[in-house]
């Protein structure tokens, strides 16, 4: 990877992933045990602050292009037009059957081989963890990848010259972190408010193009990915013992006191 | 018994260890022979008292980062030790936000996976088996962990229960640091913060969007404050920038278990819930009967929080 000219802009990379509709409850594979994903798949909500970062950054920067990087099992691309709806200019999907059940480890190789292939990227971008896998670490497993520095958990971004300042969430509050351009910056939710894509840029993306590509063309052997790649093996899929609900009632004007009771009852007032 | 060599990655805050780490060297005494703590810092002396208490018998520390981000140089220390053949047979980390980075780190440069969100590990003759709760915690999937170590596992926060051991401090050992990281802190922020640390509080009192709008949530604020607990908060209002990501509650946010867990203008989607199931009575306020959160709270009011959180304020005023 190369830094992108300057005085053009920035090229920035964002990764983003398809998923259930959360909406939806989810459900287990029962062959193997890896959740569904042959329902419709949506733009997962953690990239749209990906996505919307990049546009800023970009348009910030004076131009540049925003290229979406996604892997999925099949040629699901709905979740990547909204993220082109919403101004990105092209994407690039490893499709390949193979991948099913893949671990993030996995995944992070898929990505990092496809996101060499675009040409001067000064940033990549990702979400800090998917909302259905939510493993937390293929942006430092990414970087690692491709040998860039990183930031996780950005709730700010800057971009200054061939440096990239973040405000980096913390237990405590943040910390501002500093570092050398091209890197990997995961996003916190709520880093920026994603814009709706307007009707102009639903029909825009029709035409934007979504490159497939398969793990042969990025030169990956599929027994290294997916179900097989991952060096774990279930063995029991339990139901987890339920929480009993207590009482229930309806707010007569007493509800207050009820809470007030059961607080006392409890000795923590 | 178990695995032979068990390492911790261990974290600690103003020469303080924290809480997560210490619930994990409890869990990794009963997980294998030996346990010792991987520490990113230029404190290991100060802390190998509080290491040892809970079973760390060495830390294998890098010394001070110099304002380095943990990931690259911890996991660059990890990786040359194992290569060296020092390194343990499993390394447990905190999901915390360095735990994330050191071992997302690590597992590419060791081509590991890594085991995440797990909420128990066990022993199954030389190998781990761990838990992981999905779809909000209503399943359990049991794991086993195969083929060549070190095993890399995350642990959620709360898991465990920290005991000590009894034991002596633990001996500092230093690592070799074959990486600097580029990312570099230039200034450290602290929130000021009155009231408890929301993962820590006995009582968290959380708003979400069923307050309307974000001024309401200054109710929620309120009534913490009469009860000297931690305001927290869910997904949605932290997203829609009500209140910071600091107060998050749920599978994005903190694990809480406070004695008390009152969620007002709650729904109690799973994202949330994950965040607060374990605490021990929930006290749930919401206008919709059929509300997810009604089915874990202790005592449920289908009622406006916008009636009934003045009227609980009011009349804890009242008792002076």
């Amino acid at each position: 990877m190369r830094g992108g000219h300057k005085n053009l802009g920035m090229n920035i990379v964002v990764c983003v992933k398809q998923i259930p509709d959360p909406a939806e409850p989810g459900a287990l594979d029962p062959s193997d045990k890896t959740l569904k994903r042959d329902g419709k798949l949506i733009l997962d909500e953690s990239d749209s602050y990906g996505v919307e970062m990049a546009l800023q950054l970009a348009d910030s920067a004076g131009g540049g292009e925003v290229t979406l990087v996604s892997m999925a099992p099949n040629s699901e691309a709905s979740g990547l037009r909204t993220a082109l709806a919403m101004g990105a200019a092209k994407a690039i999907l490893v499709s390949d059957p193979a991948l099913g059940g893949s671990s993030a480890l996995s995944t992070a190789k898929v990505l990092a081989a496809a996101i060499k292939k675009v040409e001067g990227a000064d940033l990549v971008l990702t979400a800090t963890e998917s909302s259905d896998g939510y493993t937390g670490t293929i942006p430092e497993q990414l970087a690692e990848l491709l040998g860039l520095p990183s930031v996780t958990f950005a709730k700010d971004i800057k971009i200054d010259g061939s440096t990239v300042k973040v405000d980096r969430q913390t237990d405590r509050g943040y910390d501002e972190v500093t570092s050398p351009l091209p890197a990997v910056v995961s996003v916190t939710a709520g880093v920026v408010e994603p814009r709706y894509p307007s009707f102009k840029g639903i029909m825009a993306a029709k035409s934007k193009p979504v490159d497939e590509v398969t793990l042969a063309d990025l030169g990956i052997d599929p027994a290294s990915v997916g179900w097989a790649g991952a060096g774990q093996e279930i063995v029991a899929v339990e139901e987890a013992p339920a929480r009993e609900a207590g009482e229930i009632i309806e707010d007569d004007g007493t509800g207050a006191e009820k809470i007030i009771a059961f607080l006392d009852n409890l000795k923590v007032i | 018994m178990g695995l032979s060599k068990i390492w911790v990655f261990a974290e600690a805050v103003d020469g303080k260890v924290t809480p997560t780490t210490l619930e994990i060297l409890t869990k990794a005494r009963s997980l294998g022979d030996t346990v010792e703590v991987v520490y990113g810092g230029g404190d290991a002396d100060a802390i190998a008292g509080q290491l040892g208490a809970y079973g760390a018998t060495t830390v294998h520390s890098t010394g001070d980062l110099d304002g380095s981000l943990a990931g690259v140089p911890v996991a660059s220390a990890i990786a040359a030790a194992v290569a060296a053949g020092i390194g343990p047979d499993a390394i447990v980390f905190a999901t915390s936000y360095d735990g994330r980075d050191v071992v997302g780190r690590l597992s590419a440069k060791l081509d590991r996976t890594v085991s995440t969100n797990n909420v128990e590990i066990e022993v199954d003759g030389d190998a781990l088996v761990v838990t992981e709760p999905i779809f909000g915690g209503a399943t359990n999937i049991k794991t086993k962990l195969t083929g060549e170590g070190p095993f890399l596992v995350l642990v959620r926060p709360k898991s465990f229960v920290a005991e000590e051991s009894g034991g002596g401090a633990a001996a500092v050992a230093a690592l070799d640091v074959p990486e600097a990281g580029q990312a570099k802190i230039v200034e450290r922020h602290v929130e000021e913060r009155q009231g408890p640390a929301l993962d820590e509080a006995a009582i968290v009192v959380s708003g979400g969007r069923g307050l309307g709008e974000a001024e309401k949530f200054a109710l929620v604020e309120e009534l913490a404050k009469l009860l000297k607990a931690a305001p927290g908060a869910s997904r949605a209002i932290v997203d829609a920038g009500w209140v910071p990501y600091s107060y998050q509650v749920g599978q994005t946010g903190k694990v809480v278990k406070p004695t008390v867990y009152i969620a007002a203008g709650i729904s109690g989607a799973t994202q949330h819930m994950v965040g607060m199931k374990g605490s021990k009575n929930i006290i749930a306020i919401n206008k919709d009967a059929e509300a997810p959160i009604f089915s874990v709270s202790d005592l449920g009011i289908v009622g406006d929080v916008h009636k009934v959180l003045p009227a609980v304020i009011e009349q804890l005023k009242a008792r002076g």
